[in-house]
């Protein structure tokens, strides 16, 4: 559904992307995660077009960006990172003006306008001006003209900043259920959003592409550690441990009584645990516990872009 | 271009004219301004007229005792002047709000042609200004009931003043795509819109060739000759000139926009 291939844009000499590509299939949502000023609406507004790229190529729903720019914006919906609004205009007027804009036949504007209205919540406030309600409705109203015209392809930049914790639930339910039927690409700071709502994630940092991948698969990817602990004396357990094949990075964890806790990498996974196993056997330890750690999307964003920096 | 989309914008940017105090400021202004001009163009001729009466000889040096070439005439020349005062303020927020606000950008990815665009805004703000001008049209009802004017200087009259509103409008929207800081939009509308005035000033004082170019080129020059009931078709090309190069202008202002 969206295709970029090397996608560069230069403002003077500063370069805020550089040669990024990426693809999003059909009823995918795809969540854009970078450090602030990292590109990600550049990319956004590239794709939405508001301005073309220097070099490279985007098309949206087969069309290109650049030279079939009506066809894309009659396909998407957008809501920019500012949610930019007509102040002076009341809700429900604001919602039929961008129904009839996006080409919605006079006489279904009505309808449309009231659907999304419904869909987002915002029938207490339809009958007052956008510069009276507050930042949650307004969040709501900007996602509610992007959804309007029941685009192809949803754009969001940071839909739910600004919101309090249960409208921030209303709105990932809202984009959670547009999948399948819409594209979806959103932008976030909040990296749990990110798993509960992206079927893949692109990290970007400096206008680089970082990373590409299922949040799972990035969560693989950042290294599995294991917690073990074990009853038995710390200094002979220690030293047992570090002699294992197959075991890295051991390092103390804290524990209650007279059990010993580590934290430990596997270099293989399926020895380390066979001679851990063997160990406890033979010295007639007792294991507690034994888990995997899975590192946080947190960890792993501020590793690979940290990588990128070094 | 799609009518449909310019009827759209065109209502969005009438109903934000309307909710906001300066459009209601700018006429009232205006009114008190070209009626201030009307009483004492009037009344000037009153006196005048009564002392005429009495005196032969100054009937006489006043053989332009004709209303139309003392009130009408002028009166148009005054309100031509006011109504350049008034559409900077009035065209300065077309685009220059939407820069500033951010509006621009969810504008400009709605499928709707650039032109489109340029054409609502302009179109709505035209529309402000010839309710404007139409407002004044009690003055020529009053000198109507009171004397016998001729008729056809008044009606070209008002299509000059429109002509101008039209040029002064499209001039307007070209520096409000500019920047996205209101008074400097109005700042360079003022400069340009007195370049234009004041041109005619110079004449006197270079080759009969430039001063006949700078002649033409006057806004006021133009508006001269319409309201003594003349349509020449140089007038209304020149005006009809102004619009199209400045829309032509902002069109390609707004494409800069996206390339920068």
């Amino acid at each position: 559904m969206i295709e970029v291939e090397h996608l560069t844009k230069e403002y003077g000499d500063f370069r805020a992307i550089d040669d990024i590509s990426f693809t999003v299939e059909k009823g995918e949502i795809l969540g854009f995660l970078g450090p602030n000023g990292a590109g990600k609406t550049t990319v956004m507004r590239i794709l939405t077009c508001f301005f073309p790229p220097t070099r490279g190529k985007a098309m949206v729903a087969g069309y290109n960006c650049f030279e079939d720019s009506l066809n894309v914006r009659k396909r998407i919906g957008y809501l920019p990172e500012r949610v930019p609004l007509y102040e002076d205009m009341e809700v429900a007027d604001y919602l039929r003006f961008v129904a009839a804009i996006k080409g919605t036949p006079a006489k279904e504007v009505q309808r449309k306008a009231a659907r999304v209205m419904d869909d987002c919540g915002l029938g207490e406030v339809a009958h007052k001006p956008i510069k009276a309600i507050s930042r949650g409705y307004r969040q709501r109203v900007g996602i509610a003209q992007a959804l309007v015209n029941d685009p192809e392809v949803l754009i969001l930049d940071e839909p739910t900043v600004g919101l309090d914790p249960k409208q921030i639930k209303e709105i990932r339910k809202l984009i959670k259920d547009l999948a399948g039927r819409h594209t979806v690409i959103l932008s976030t700071h909040i990296l749990p959003e990110v798993s509960i709502l992206c079927g893949r994630v692109i990290i970007i940092n400096k206008g680089k592409l970082v990373a590409v991948d299922k949040p799972e698969n990035l969560r693989a990817e950042g290294s599995r550690r294991t917690y073990l602990r074990i009853s038995g004396e710390a200094r002979r357990v220690e030293e047992e441990l570090a002699r294992l094949e197959g075991v890295s990075g051991l390092t103390r964890e804290q524990a209650a009584d007279d059990t010993q806790a580590f934290i430990l990498a596997f270099t293989d996974e399926k020895r380390g645990r066979q001679a851990i196993n063997s160990m406890i056997e033979r010295n007639h330890w007792d294991l507690i516990e034994m888990r995997p750690i899975e590192a946080s999307l947190e960890d792993i964003f501020i590793k690979l872009v940290t990588r990128e920096e070094a | 271009m799609n009518p449909r989309n310019i009827g759209l914008i065109l209502t969005r940017e009438l109903k934000s004219y309307f909710s906001s105090l300066t459009v209601y400021l700018v006429i009232v202004m205006f009114l008190l301004m070209t009626g201030y001009f009307f009483y004492n163009l009037l009344a000037t001729f009153s006196v005048v007229s009564v002392q005429a009466q009495a005196d032969p000889m100054l009937a006489r040096q006043y053989q332009l005792l004709n209303i139309n070439e003392t009130v009408i005439r002028p009166l148009f020349g005054s309100i031509s002047i006011i109504l350049l005062l008034m559409t900077p303020l009035l065209t300065m927020r077309l685009f220059a709000e939407e820069k500033k606000t951010g509006t621009i950008e969810l504008l400009l990815t709605f499928p709707v042609n650039d032109v489109d665009v340029v054409l609502g805004k302009y179109l709505a703000c035209v529309v402000v200004i010839l309710a404007m001008i139409l407002l004044t049209a009690t003055y020529p009802v009053i000198i109507v009931v009171l004397g016998t004017p001729e008729l056809m200087p008044i009606l070209t009259g008002y299509l000059g003043l429109a002509l101008l509103g039209a040029a002064a409008a499209a001039l307007g929207v070209f520096t409000s795509s500019t920047t996205e800081n209101q008074i400097v939009s109005a700042s360079i509308s003022y400069g340009l819109l007195f370049f234009f005035w004041l041109i005619s000033y110079s004449v006197p004082l270079v080759s009969a060739g430039l001063g006949q170019v700078l002649a033409y080129l006057s806004i006021n020059e133009h508006i001269t000759s319409l309201s003594k009931g003349v349509v020449d078709s140089e007038d209304l090309i020149y005006y009809l000139c102004l619009v199209a190069l400045f829309l032509f202008l902002t069109l390609r202002s707004l494409e800069t926009n996206r390339w920068r």
